[in-house]
Protein backbone atom coordinates (compact mmCIF):
# COMPACT_ATOMS: atom_id res chain seq x y z
CA UNK A 1 0.00 0.00 0.00
CA UNK A 2 1.17 3.51 -0.75
CA UNK A 3 0.23 6.97 -1.89
CA UNK A 4 1.76 7.68 -5.30
CA UNK A 5 2.44 11.22 -6.50
CA UNK A 6 3.04 12.07 -10.15
CA UNK A 7 5.89 14.53 -10.54
CA UNK A 8 5.46 16.75 -13.56
CA UNK A 9 8.90 17.55 -14.94
CA UNK A 10 8.39 18.75 -18.47
CA UNK A 11 11.61 20.29 -19.83
CA UNK A 12 13.54 18.56 -17.06
CA UNK A 13 12.44 20.95 -14.31
CA UNK A 14 9.94 19.94 -11.64
CA UNK A 15 6.89 22.18 -11.61
CA UNK A 16 5.69 24.02 -8.54
CA UNK A 17 2.38 22.16 -8.58
CA UNK A 18 4.28 18.91 -8.11
CA UNK A 19 5.93 20.19 -4.91
CA UNK A 20 2.45 21.01 -3.63
CA UNK A 21 1.25 17.56 -4.71
CA UNK A 22 4.14 15.89 -2.86
CA UNK A 23 3.47 17.82 0.36
CA UNK A 24 -0.22 17.01 0.03
CA UNK A 25 0.47 13.35 -0.78
CA UNK A 26 2.81 13.00 2.20
CA UNK A 27 0.01 14.26 4.44
CA UNK A 28 -2.51 11.85 2.89
CA UNK A 29 -0.02 8.99 3.43
CA UNK A 30 0.29 10.02 7.07
CA UNK A 31 -3.52 10.01 7.44
CA UNK A 32 -3.61 6.50 5.99
CA UNK A 33 -0.55 5.28 7.95
CA UNK A 34 1.31 4.43 4.78
CA UNK A 35 4.20 5.86 2.78
CA UNK A 36 4.31 8.46 0.04
CA UNK A 37 6.12 7.48 -3.15
CA UNK A 38 6.60 9.46 -6.33
CA UNK A 39 6.95 8.72 -10.01
CA UNK A 40 8.87 10.87 -12.46
CA UNK A 41 9.09 10.26 -16.20
CA UNK A 42 11.83 11.25 -18.60
CA UNK A 43 15.04 13.13 -18.03
CA UNK A 44 15.13 15.36 -14.94
CA UNK A 45 17.76 17.86 -13.90
CA UNK A 46 16.69 18.02 -10.26
CA UNK A 47 18.26 15.88 -7.55
CA UNK A 48 15.56 13.25 -7.03
CA UNK A 49 16.87 12.04 -3.65
CA UNK A 50 16.38 15.57 -2.33
CA UNK A 51 12.64 15.22 -2.91
CA UNK A 52 12.65 13.40 0.43
CA UNK A 53 12.30 16.75 2.08
CA UNK A 54 8.77 17.02 0.71
CA UNK A 55 7.85 13.82 2.54
CA UNK A 56 8.39 11.35 -0.30
CA UNK A 57 10.13 8.13 0.78
CA UNK A 58 10.82 6.65 -2.62
CA UNK A 59 11.06 8.05 -6.14
CA UNK A 60 10.43 5.74 -9.11
CA UNK A 61 12.24 7.11 -12.11
CA UNK A 62 11.35 5.92 -15.60
CA UNK A 63 13.91 7.24 -18.05
CA UNK A 64 13.06 6.35 -21.61
CA UNK A 65 13.49 8.33 -24.81
CA UNK A 66 9.82 7.83 -25.66
CA UNK A 67 8.96 9.94 -22.61
CA UNK A 68 10.82 13.06 -23.68
CA UNK A 69 7.67 14.49 -25.24
CA UNK A 70 4.36 14.48 -23.47
CA UNK A 71 1.79 12.01 -24.75
CA UNK A 72 -1.01 11.39 -22.27
CA UNK A 73 -1.69 7.90 -23.63
CA UNK A 74 1.93 6.77 -23.23
CA UNK A 75 2.39 8.46 -19.85
CA UNK A 76 -0.80 6.94 -18.46
CA UNK A 77 0.27 3.37 -19.23
CA UNK A 78 3.63 3.91 -17.53
CA UNK A 79 2.13 5.52 -14.42
CA UNK A 80 -0.37 2.66 -14.20
CA UNK A 81 2.48 0.15 -14.16
CA UNK A 82 4.22 2.01 -11.34
CA UNK A 83 0.95 2.39 -9.40
CA UNK A 84 0.31 -1.35 -9.64
CA UNK A 85 3.89 -2.25 -8.69
CA UNK A 86 3.86 -0.14 -5.54
CA UNK A 87 0.28 -1.03 -4.60
CA UNK A 88 -0.91 2.56 -4.72
CA UNK A 89 -4.33 3.10 -3.16
CA UNK A 90 -4.24 6.86 -3.76
CA UNK A 91 -2.63 8.58 -6.75
CA UNK A 92 -2.08 12.34 -6.67
CA UNK A 93 -1.61 14.80 -9.52
CA UNK A 94 -1.35 18.54 -9.71
CA UNK A 95 -4.51 19.65 -11.56
CA UNK A 96 -2.35 21.43 -14.14
CA UNK A 97 -2.24 21.00 -17.92
CA UNK A 98 -0.53 17.60 -17.90
CA UNK A 99 -2.43 16.41 -14.84
CA UNK A 100 -5.75 17.21 -16.51
CA UNK A 101 -4.74 15.08 -19.49
CA UNK A 102 -3.39 12.07 -17.58
CA UNK A 103 -5.53 11.78 -14.44
CA UNK A 104 -8.81 11.01 -16.29
CA UNK A 105 -7.08 8.36 -18.41
CA UNK A 106 -5.54 6.76 -15.34
CA UNK A 107 -8.95 6.83 -13.65
CA UNK A 108 -10.28 4.55 -16.40
CA UNK A 109 -7.17 2.36 -16.47
CA UNK A 110 -7.06 1.72 -12.72
CA UNK A 111 -10.87 1.77 -12.29
CA UNK A 112 -10.24 4.54 -9.77
CA UNK A 113 -12.60 7.40 -8.96
CA UNK A 114 -11.12 10.82 -9.72
CA UNK A 115 -11.65 14.10 -7.91
CA UNK A 116 -10.32 16.83 -10.21
CA UNK A 117 -9.77 20.26 -8.71
CA UNK A 118 -9.37 19.24 -5.05
CA UNK A 119 -8.75 22.13 -2.66
CA UNK A 120 -8.32 20.35 0.69
CA UNK A 121 -7.08 17.11 2.22
CA UNK A 122 -9.44 14.14 1.95
CA UNK A 123 -11.56 13.13 4.91
CA UNK A 124 -10.18 9.61 5.10
CA UNK A 125 -12.14 8.69 8.20
CA UNK A 126 -15.53 8.98 6.46
CA UNK A 127 -15.79 7.31 3.06
CA UNK A 128 -12.91 9.27 1.56
CA UNK A 129 -14.55 12.61 0.86
CA UNK A 130 -12.63 15.33 -0.98
CA UNK A 131 -13.57 19.00 -1.21
CA UNK A 132 -13.33 20.45 -4.72
CA UNK A 133 -14.27 23.65 -6.50
CA UNK A 134 -17.38 23.67 -8.66
CA UNK A 135 -19.31 26.31 -10.60
CA UNK A 136 -16.03 27.98 -11.56
CA UNK A 137 -15.03 28.72 -7.98
CA UNK A 138 -18.45 30.10 -6.98
CA UNK A 139 -19.08 27.03 -4.80
CA UNK A 140 -17.47 23.85 -3.58
CA UNK A 141 -18.63 20.24 -3.49
CA UNK A 142 -17.72 17.39 -1.21
CA UNK A 143 -17.12 14.35 -3.38
CA UNK A 144 -17.07 10.83 -2.05
CA UNK A 145 -14.88 8.37 -3.96
CA UNK A 146 -16.48 4.94 -4.13
CA UNK A 147 -13.64 2.89 -5.64
CA UNK A 148 -10.79 0.96 -3.98
CA UNK A 149 -8.16 3.17 -5.63
CA UNK A 150 -8.63 6.94 -5.50
CA UNK A 151 -7.15 9.65 -7.69
CA UNK A 152 -6.92 13.28 -6.62
CA UNK A 153 -5.93 16.15 -8.90
CA UNK A 154 -4.97 18.99 -6.56
CA UNK A 155 -5.65 22.55 -7.70
CA UNK A 156 -2.52 24.70 -8.02
CA UNK A 157 -1.96 27.06 -5.06
CA UNK A 158 -4.51 25.17 -2.95
CA UNK A 159 -2.01 23.47 -0.63
CA UNK A 160 1.09 24.97 0.91
CA UNK A 161 4.44 23.33 0.11
CA UNK A 162 5.94 21.91 3.30
CA UNK A 163 9.61 21.13 3.64
CA UNK A 164 11.04 18.84 6.28
CA UNK A 165 14.24 16.86 6.30
CA UNK A 166 14.68 13.54 4.60
CA UNK A 167 16.25 11.80 1.65
CA UNK A 168 14.24 9.73 -0.79
CA UNK A 169 15.36 6.40 -2.14
CA UNK A 170 15.65 6.72 -5.92
CA UNK A 171 15.01 3.61 -7.95
CA UNK A 172 14.95 3.10 -11.68
CA UNK A 173 11.68 1.56 -12.75
CA UNK A 174 11.74 -0.58 -15.85
CA UNK A 175 8.44 0.02 -17.54
CA UNK A 176 7.06 -0.98 -20.91
CA UNK A 177 6.88 2.30 -22.81
CA UNK A 178 4.85 2.59 -26.03
CA UNK A 179 5.93 4.66 -29.00
CA UNK A 180 4.02 7.96 -28.84
CA UNK A 181 1.32 8.52 -31.47
CA UNK A 182 1.49 12.26 -30.92
CA UNK A 183 4.31 13.96 -32.77
CA UNK A 184 5.55 17.30 -31.45
CA UNK A 185 6.14 19.61 -34.41
CA UNK A 186 7.13 22.74 -32.53
CA UNK A 187 7.03 24.35 -29.11
CA UNK A 188 6.94 28.04 -28.33
CA UNK A 189 7.35 29.31 -24.83
CA UNK A 190 7.59 32.80 -23.45
CA UNK A 191 10.93 32.43 -21.71
CA UNK A 192 11.43 33.68 -18.20
CA UNK A 193 7.74 34.23 -17.66
CA UNK A 194 6.10 32.93 -14.52
CA UNK A 195 3.38 30.45 -15.61
CA UNK A 196 0.02 31.95 -14.73
CA UNK A 197 -1.48 29.01 -12.87
CA UNK A 198 1.63 28.63 -10.71
CA UNK A 199 2.15 32.32 -9.96
CA UNK A 200 1.75 33.51 -6.37
CA UNK A 201 1.14 37.06 -7.52
CA UNK A 202 -0.67 38.05 -10.72
CA UNK A 203 -0.98 41.56 -12.15
CA UNK A 204 -3.78 41.86 -14.67
CA UNK A 205 -4.91 44.59 -17.02
CA UNK A 206 -8.21 45.35 -18.70
CA UNK A 207 -9.73 47.70 -21.22
CA UNK A 208 -9.12 50.61 -18.85
CA UNK A 209 -5.50 50.57 -20.02
CA UNK A 210 -6.72 51.78 -23.43
CA UNK A 211 -4.19 49.95 -25.62
CA UNK A 212 -1.35 47.42 -25.80
CA UNK A 213 1.20 50.24 -25.86
CA UNK A 214 0.37 50.95 -22.22
CA UNK A 215 1.20 47.46 -20.96
CA UNK A 216 4.52 48.67 -19.63
CA UNK A 217 2.55 49.79 -16.56
CA UNK A 218 1.41 46.24 -15.86
CA UNK A 219 4.78 44.72 -16.67
CA UNK A 220 6.74 47.13 -14.45
CA UNK A 221 4.51 46.38 -11.49
CA UNK A 222 4.70 42.64 -12.20
CA UNK A 223 8.47 42.86 -12.36
CA UNK A 224 8.93 44.35 -8.89
CA UNK A 225 6.53 41.77 -7.49
CA UNK A 226 7.99 38.81 -9.45
CA UNK A 227 4.45 38.34 -10.65
CA UNK A 228 2.88 36.84 -13.76
CA UNK A 229 0.89 39.09 -16.05
CA UNK A 230 -2.68 38.44 -17.15
CA UNK A 231 -5.53 40.21 -18.87
CA UNK A 232 -9.30 40.29 -19.21
CA UNK A 233 -11.24 38.79 -22.10
CA UNK A 234 -11.80 42.00 -24.16
CA UNK A 235 -8.05 42.60 -24.07
CA UNK A 236 -7.25 39.10 -25.39
CA UNK A 237 -10.07 39.35 -27.95
CA UNK A 238 -8.64 42.63 -29.24
CA UNK A 239 -5.23 40.92 -29.52
CA UNK A 240 -3.63 43.44 -27.19
CA UNK A 241 -2.25 40.48 -25.30
CA UNK A 242 -1.79 36.78 -26.12
CA UNK A 243 -4.71 34.42 -25.43
CA UNK A 244 -2.81 32.40 -22.86
CA UNK A 245 -2.88 35.45 -20.57
CA UNK A 246 -6.66 35.64 -20.53
CA UNK A 247 -8.08 34.83 -17.10
CA UNK A 248 -11.77 34.35 -16.49
CA UNK A 249 -14.56 31.88 -17.05
CA UNK A 250 -13.57 31.09 -20.62
CA UNK A 251 -9.86 31.65 -20.09
CA UNK A 252 -7.65 30.34 -17.33
CA UNK A 253 -8.81 30.02 -13.75
CA UNK A 254 -6.20 31.07 -11.23
CA UNK A 255 -5.84 31.15 -7.45
CA UNK A 256 -2.81 33.27 -6.56
CA UNK A 257 -2.09 34.75 -3.14
CA UNK A 258 -2.46 38.22 -4.61
CA UNK A 259 -4.39 39.35 -7.69
CA UNK A 260 -4.08 42.97 -8.77
CA UNK A 261 -6.69 44.03 -11.34
CA UNK A 262 -6.00 47.25 -13.20
CA UNK A 263 -8.73 48.82 -15.31
CA UNK A 264 -10.92 45.70 -15.18
CA UNK A 265 -14.58 46.28 -14.33
CA UNK A 266 -15.08 42.76 -12.92
CA UNK A 267 -17.80 41.12 -14.99
CA UNK A 268 -19.12 37.95 -13.38
CA UNK A 269 -17.34 35.85 -16.01
CA UNK A 270 -14.02 37.46 -15.12
CA UNK A 271 -14.62 36.94 -11.40
CA UNK A 272 -15.25 33.24 -12.03
CA UNK A 273 -11.64 32.89 -13.09
CA UNK A 274 -10.07 34.80 -10.21
CA UNK A 275 -12.43 34.48 -7.25
CA UNK A 276 -10.20 31.89 -5.59
CA UNK A 277 -7.39 34.42 -5.21
CA UNK A 278 -6.57 34.93 -1.54
CA UNK A 279 -6.28 38.73 -1.74
CA UNK A 280 -7.74 40.86 -4.53
CA UNK A 281 -6.70 44.46 -5.20
CA UNK A 282 -8.73 46.52 -7.65
CA UNK A 283 -7.56 49.75 -9.25
CA UNK A 284 -10.29 51.39 -11.31
CA UNK A 285 -11.39 54.94 -11.90
CA UNK A 286 -15.06 53.94 -11.83
CA UNK A 287 -16.22 53.69 -8.19
CA UNK A 288 -19.24 51.69 -9.43
CA UNK A 289 -17.08 48.95 -11.00
CA UNK A 290 -18.55 45.64 -9.76
CA UNK A 291 -15.05 44.33 -9.06
CA UNK A 292 -14.83 46.46 -5.89
CA UNK A 293 -17.50 44.23 -4.34
CA UNK A 294 -15.21 41.22 -4.70
CA UNK A 295 -12.03 43.05 -3.69
CA UNK A 296 -10.13 43.15 -0.43
CA UNK A 297 -8.35 46.41 -1.19
CA UNK A 298 -9.16 49.04 -3.77
CA UNK A 299 -8.12 52.39 -5.14
CA UNK A 300 -10.61 54.50 -7.03
CA UNK A 301 -8.33 56.40 -9.34
CA UNK A 302 -6.61 56.74 -12.67
CA UNK A 303 -4.44 53.70 -13.37
CA UNK A 304 -1.95 55.81 -15.31
CA UNK A 305 -1.20 57.77 -12.14
CA UNK A 306 -1.78 55.14 -9.46
CA UNK A 307 0.10 52.17 -10.91
CA UNK A 308 3.52 53.84 -11.36
CA UNK A 309 3.23 55.13 -7.79
CA UNK A 310 2.39 51.65 -6.55
CA UNK A 311 5.33 50.17 -8.44
CA UNK A 312 7.61 52.72 -6.85
CA UNK A 313 6.18 52.21 -3.36
CA UNK A 314 6.58 48.43 -3.60
CA UNK A 315 10.05 48.76 -5.04
CA UNK A 316 10.98 50.97 -2.06
CA UNK A 317 9.41 48.53 0.37
CA UNK A 318 11.34 45.62 -1.14
CA UNK A 319 14.54 47.64 -1.02
CA UNK A 320 14.14 48.08 2.73
CA UNK A 321 13.24 44.49 3.46
CA UNK B 1 -15.43 11.27 -42.03
CA UNK B 2 -17.57 11.21 -38.88
CA UNK B 3 -17.28 13.71 -36.04
CA UNK B 4 -18.90 13.39 -32.64
CA UNK B 5 -19.20 16.50 -30.45
CA UNK B 6 -19.96 16.04 -26.75
CA UNK B 7 -22.48 18.57 -25.47
CA UNK B 8 -23.31 19.31 -21.87
CA UNK B 9 -26.09 21.44 -20.45
CA UNK B 10 -24.89 23.96 -17.85
CA UNK B 11 -26.36 26.90 -15.95
CA UNK B 12 -25.85 30.28 -17.61
CA UNK B 13 -22.60 32.01 -16.61
CA UNK B 14 -24.56 34.64 -14.69
CA UNK B 15 -26.83 32.13 -12.89
CA UNK B 16 -27.17 32.49 -9.15
CA UNK B 17 -25.45 29.56 -7.46
CA UNK B 18 -27.49 28.23 -4.54
CA UNK B 19 -28.33 24.83 -3.10
CA UNK B 20 -31.41 23.08 -1.72
CA UNK B 21 -32.28 19.85 0.13
CA UNK B 22 -29.87 20.50 2.96
CA UNK B 23 -27.14 21.61 0.52
CA UNK B 24 -27.17 18.37 -1.45
CA UNK B 25 -28.80 19.64 -4.68
CA UNK B 26 -28.16 22.56 -7.00
CA UNK B 27 -31.07 24.98 -6.85
CA UNK B 28 -32.37 25.08 -10.41
CA UNK B 29 -35.07 27.64 -9.59
CA UNK B 30 -34.95 30.44 -12.14
CA UNK B 31 -31.78 29.09 -13.74
CA UNK B 32 -31.33 29.60 -17.49
CA UNK B 33 -29.70 26.61 -19.15
CA UNK B 34 -27.17 26.95 -21.90
CA UNK B 35 -24.86 24.70 -23.88
CA UNK B 36 -21.61 24.53 -21.93
CA UNK B 37 -19.67 27.42 -23.54
CA UNK B 38 -16.55 25.36 -24.24
CA UNK B 39 -18.63 22.67 -25.95
CA UNK B 40 -20.52 25.22 -28.01
CA UNK B 41 -18.19 28.07 -28.95
CA UNK B 42 -15.10 26.01 -29.51
CA UNK B 43 -15.80 22.29 -30.01
CA UNK B 44 -19.10 22.45 -31.89
CA UNK B 45 -18.35 25.53 -33.97
CA UNK B 46 -14.99 24.12 -35.08
CA UNK B 47 -16.70 20.87 -36.07
CA UNK B 48 -19.29 22.85 -38.03
CA UNK B 49 -16.49 24.72 -39.82
CA UNK B 50 -14.89 21.40 -40.79
CA UNK B 51 -18.23 20.26 -42.21
CA UNK B 52 -18.65 23.53 -44.12
CA UNK B 53 -15.26 22.99 -45.69
CA UNK B 54 -16.00 19.37 -46.54
CA UNK B 55 -19.77 18.68 -46.86
CA UNK B 56 -19.16 14.92 -46.81
CA UNK B 57 -18.34 15.21 -43.10
CA UNK B 58 -21.02 13.64 -40.89
CA UNK B 59 -21.47 15.64 -37.69
CA UNK B 60 -23.29 14.20 -34.71
CA UNK B 61 -23.66 15.42 -31.15
CA UNK B 62 -24.09 13.44 -27.99
CA UNK B 63 -25.32 14.43 -24.58
CA UNK B 64 -25.89 12.40 -21.44
CA UNK B 65 -28.90 13.74 -19.62
CA UNK B 66 -32.61 13.68 -18.96
CA UNK B 67 -35.33 15.01 -21.29
CA UNK B 68 -34.94 18.55 -19.93
CA UNK B 69 -31.63 18.73 -21.84
CA UNK B 70 -33.51 18.68 -25.15
CA UNK B 71 -34.02 22.45 -25.63
CA UNK B 72 -30.27 22.89 -25.28
CA UNK B 73 -29.61 20.11 -27.81
CA UNK B 74 -32.05 21.72 -30.27
CA UNK B 75 -30.10 24.94 -29.91
CA UNK B 76 -26.91 23.06 -30.73
CA UNK B 77 -28.60 21.54 -33.78
CA UNK B 78 -29.67 25.04 -34.83
CA UNK B 79 -26.02 25.98 -35.10
CA UNK B 80 -25.33 23.06 -37.42
CA UNK B 81 -24.69 19.33 -37.53
CA UNK B 82 -26.79 16.43 -38.77
CA UNK B 83 -28.11 14.60 -35.78
CA UNK B 84 -28.06 14.47 -31.98
CA UNK B 85 -28.07 11.53 -29.62
CA UNK B 86 -29.27 11.81 -26.05
CA UNK B 87 -28.33 9.06 -23.65
CA UNK B 88 -31.21 9.03 -21.22
CA UNK B 89 -29.41 9.06 -17.87
CA UNK B 90 -28.98 11.33 -14.89
CA UNK B 91 -25.48 11.25 -13.44
CA UNK B 92 -22.81 13.73 -12.48
CA UNK B 93 -20.04 11.13 -12.31
CA UNK B 94 -17.44 11.67 -15.01
CA UNK B 95 -16.68 7.97 -15.46
CA UNK B 96 -20.35 7.08 -15.88
CA UNK B 97 -20.86 9.85 -18.44
CA UNK B 98 -17.63 9.04 -20.29
CA UNK B 99 -18.67 5.37 -20.46
CA UNK B 100 -21.92 6.35 -22.20
CA UNK B 101 -20.13 8.62 -24.68
CA UNK B 102 -17.46 5.99 -25.38
CA UNK B 103 -20.20 3.46 -26.11
CA UNK B 104 -21.93 5.82 -28.56
CA UNK B 105 -18.59 6.65 -30.16
CA UNK B 106 -17.68 3.01 -30.61
CA UNK B 107 -21.05 2.06 -32.07
CA UNK B 108 -20.99 5.01 -34.46
CA UNK B 109 -17.39 4.55 -35.61
CA UNK B 110 -16.41 8.20 -35.31
CA UNK B 111 -13.00 9.41 -36.49
CA UNK B 112 -12.88 12.49 -34.33
CA UNK B 113 -14.41 13.22 -30.95
CA UNK B 114 -14.52 16.80 -29.69
CA UNK B 115 -15.26 17.94 -26.15
CA UNK B 116 -15.02 21.34 -24.48
CA UNK B 117 -12.04 21.72 -22.15
CA UNK B 118 -14.33 21.51 -19.11
CA UNK B 119 -17.91 22.17 -18.07
CA UNK B 120 -18.53 25.39 -16.19
CA UNK B 121 -20.53 23.60 -13.48
CA UNK B 122 -18.46 20.64 -12.28
CA UNK B 123 -15.14 21.85 -13.77
CA UNK B 124 -13.82 18.30 -14.04
CA UNK B 125 -11.91 18.48 -17.35
CA UNK B 126 -12.23 14.72 -17.30
CA UNK B 127 -14.60 13.51 -20.02
CA UNK B 128 -12.19 13.81 -22.97
CA UNK B 129 -9.37 11.93 -21.28
CA UNK B 130 -11.69 9.21 -20.01
CA UNK B 131 -13.35 8.67 -23.39
CA UNK B 132 -9.92 8.50 -25.03
CA UNK B 133 -8.73 5.87 -22.56
CA UNK B 134 -11.93 3.85 -22.87
CA UNK B 135 -11.42 3.77 -26.65
CA UNK B 136 -7.60 3.53 -26.42
CA UNK B 137 -7.18 6.65 -28.58
CA UNK B 138 -4.71 9.55 -28.43
CA UNK B 139 -5.98 12.61 -26.58
CA UNK B 140 -4.97 16.21 -27.17
CA UNK B 141 -6.25 18.52 -24.45
CA UNK B 142 -6.72 22.30 -24.34
CA UNK B 143 -6.49 22.68 -28.10
CA UNK B 144 -6.55 26.22 -29.46
CA UNK B 145 -6.25 25.37 -33.18
CA UNK B 146 -7.24 22.34 -35.22
CA UNK B 147 -6.47 21.70 -38.88
CA UNK B 148 -7.09 18.53 -40.82
CA UNK B 149 -5.15 17.25 -43.80
CA UNK B 150 -6.80 14.01 -44.96
CA UNK B 151 -6.39 11.81 -41.87
CA UNK B 152 -3.63 13.76 -40.12
CA UNK B 153 -4.62 16.45 -37.63
CA UNK B 154 -2.35 19.38 -36.82
CA UNK B 155 -3.30 20.72 -33.44
CA UNK B 156 -2.01 23.61 -31.38
CA UNK B 157 -2.43 23.02 -27.67
CA UNK B 158 -1.73 25.07 -24.60
CA UNK B 159 1.27 24.20 -22.46
CA UNK B 160 2.57 26.05 -19.36
CA UNK B 161 3.27 29.64 -20.52
CA UNK B 162 3.18 28.81 -24.21
CA UNK B 163 1.93 26.47 -26.89
CA UNK B 164 2.92 23.32 -28.70
CA UNK B 165 2.01 22.11 -32.18
CA UNK B 166 1.19 18.41 -32.42
CA UNK B 167 0.59 16.09 -35.34
CA UNK B 168 -1.49 13.01 -34.83
CA UNK B 169 -3.40 10.61 -37.05
CA UNK B 170 -7.14 10.10 -36.65
CA UNK B 171 -9.02 8.66 -34.85
CA UNK B 172 -8.50 10.78 -31.78
CA UNK B 173 -10.13 12.79 -29.00
CA UNK B 174 -9.61 16.55 -28.67
CA UNK B 175 -10.68 18.96 -25.94
CA UNK B 176 -11.23 22.48 -27.24
CA UNK B 177 -10.79 25.90 -25.69
CA UNK B 178 -10.64 29.52 -26.71
CA UNK B 179 -8.96 30.14 -30.04
CA UNK B 180 -10.49 27.13 -31.83
CA UNK B 181 -13.42 29.06 -33.29
CA UNK B 182 -15.59 32.10 -32.77
CA UNK B 183 -18.96 32.04 -31.08
CA UNK B 184 -21.94 31.89 -33.46
CA UNK B 185 -25.56 32.81 -33.02
CA UNK B 186 -28.11 30.48 -34.62
CA UNK B 187 -30.08 32.07 -37.47
CA UNK B 188 -33.76 31.56 -38.24
CA UNK B 189 -33.03 29.03 -40.97
CA UNK B 190 -30.90 27.02 -38.58
CA UNK B 191 -33.56 27.13 -35.88
CA UNK B 192 -36.24 25.91 -38.33
CA UNK B 193 -33.98 23.17 -39.67
CA UNK B 194 -33.14 22.00 -36.13
CA UNK B 195 -36.80 21.17 -35.49
CA UNK B 196 -36.73 18.35 -37.98
CA UNK B 197 -33.20 17.07 -37.41
CA UNK B 198 -33.13 13.65 -35.74
CA UNK B 199 -32.71 13.62 -31.98
CA UNK B 200 -32.28 9.99 -31.01
CA UNK B 201 -32.86 8.94 -27.44
CA UNK B 202 -31.07 5.81 -26.30
CA UNK B 203 -30.91 4.07 -22.95
CA UNK B 204 -27.60 4.01 -21.04
CA UNK B 205 -25.26 1.04 -20.91
CA UNK B 206 -24.32 -0.36 -17.51
CA UNK B 207 -21.51 1.61 -15.86
CA UNK B 208 -20.41 2.39 -12.32
CA UNK B 209 -20.54 5.77 -10.65
CA UNK B 210 -17.00 6.08 -9.32
CA UNK B 211 -17.81 9.21 -7.32
CA UNK B 212 -20.81 10.87 -5.72
CA UNK B 213 -21.39 14.37 -4.38
CA UNK B 214 -22.31 14.31 -0.69
CA UNK B 215 -22.89 18.04 -0.33
CA UNK B 216 -22.26 21.54 -1.62
CA UNK B 217 -21.22 24.76 0.03
CA UNK B 218 -20.51 28.38 -0.76
CA UNK B 219 -17.19 30.07 -0.03
CA UNK B 220 -17.23 32.54 2.87
CA UNK B 221 -18.29 36.03 1.81
CA UNK B 222 -15.64 38.73 1.49
CA UNK B 223 -15.45 41.14 4.44
CA UNK B 224 -15.75 44.13 2.11
CA UNK B 225 -13.28 46.26 0.26
CA UNK B 226 -10.87 48.52 2.11
CA UNK B 227 -10.45 51.64 -0.04
CA UNK B 228 -7.18 53.53 -0.13
CA UNK B 229 -6.91 57.09 -1.43
CA UNK B 230 -5.18 57.49 -4.82
CA UNK B 231 -3.07 60.16 -3.14
CA UNK B 232 -1.76 57.66 -0.62
CA UNK B 233 -0.65 54.70 -2.73
CA UNK B 234 2.18 53.90 -0.26
CA UNK B 235 -0.55 52.96 2.21
CA UNK B 236 -1.72 50.19 -0.14
CA UNK B 237 1.81 48.80 -0.37
CA UNK B 238 2.05 48.90 3.42
CA UNK B 239 -1.30 47.11 3.90
CA UNK B 240 -0.35 44.39 1.42
CA UNK B 241 2.93 43.90 3.24
CA UNK B 242 1.92 44.23 6.88
CA UNK B 243 -1.77 43.38 7.03
CA UNK B 244 -2.43 40.96 4.17
CA UNK B 245 1.20 39.71 4.23
CA UNK B 246 1.14 38.85 0.54
CA UNK B 247 4.14 40.90 -0.61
Amino acid sequence: MSVLIFIDAADGAIKKGSFEAMSYGAKVAEQLSTTAEAVVLGKVNDDLAALGKYGVKKVHHVANDNLQHFDAQVYTKVIAQVAEACGATVVIFSNNIDGKAIAPRLSVRLKAGLVAGAVALPDTANNFVVKKNVFSGKAFANVSVNTAIKIIALNPNAYQVQETSGVAEVSVFNATVDTPKVKVVSTSKASGEVPLTEAEIVVSGGRGLKGPENWGLVEDLAKVLHAATACSRPVADADWRPHHEHVGQTGIAIAPNLYIAIGISGAIQHLAGVNRSKVIVVINKDPEAPFFKAADYGIVGDAFEVVPKLTEAISKLKGQA
Amino acid sequence: MKILVCISKTPDTTAKIAFTDNNTKFDTNGVQWIINPYDEWYALVRAIELKEKDPSVVLHMVTVGTADAEPVIRKALALGGDEAIRVNADSHDSFYIASQIAHVAKEGGYDLIFTGKETIDYNGSSIGGMVAELLDLPYISLATKFELNSSIATITREIEAGEEVNEVALPLVVSAQKGMAEQRIPNMRGIMAARTKPLKVIEPVAADNYTSVTGFGLPPAKAGVKLVSPDNVEELARLLHEEAKVI
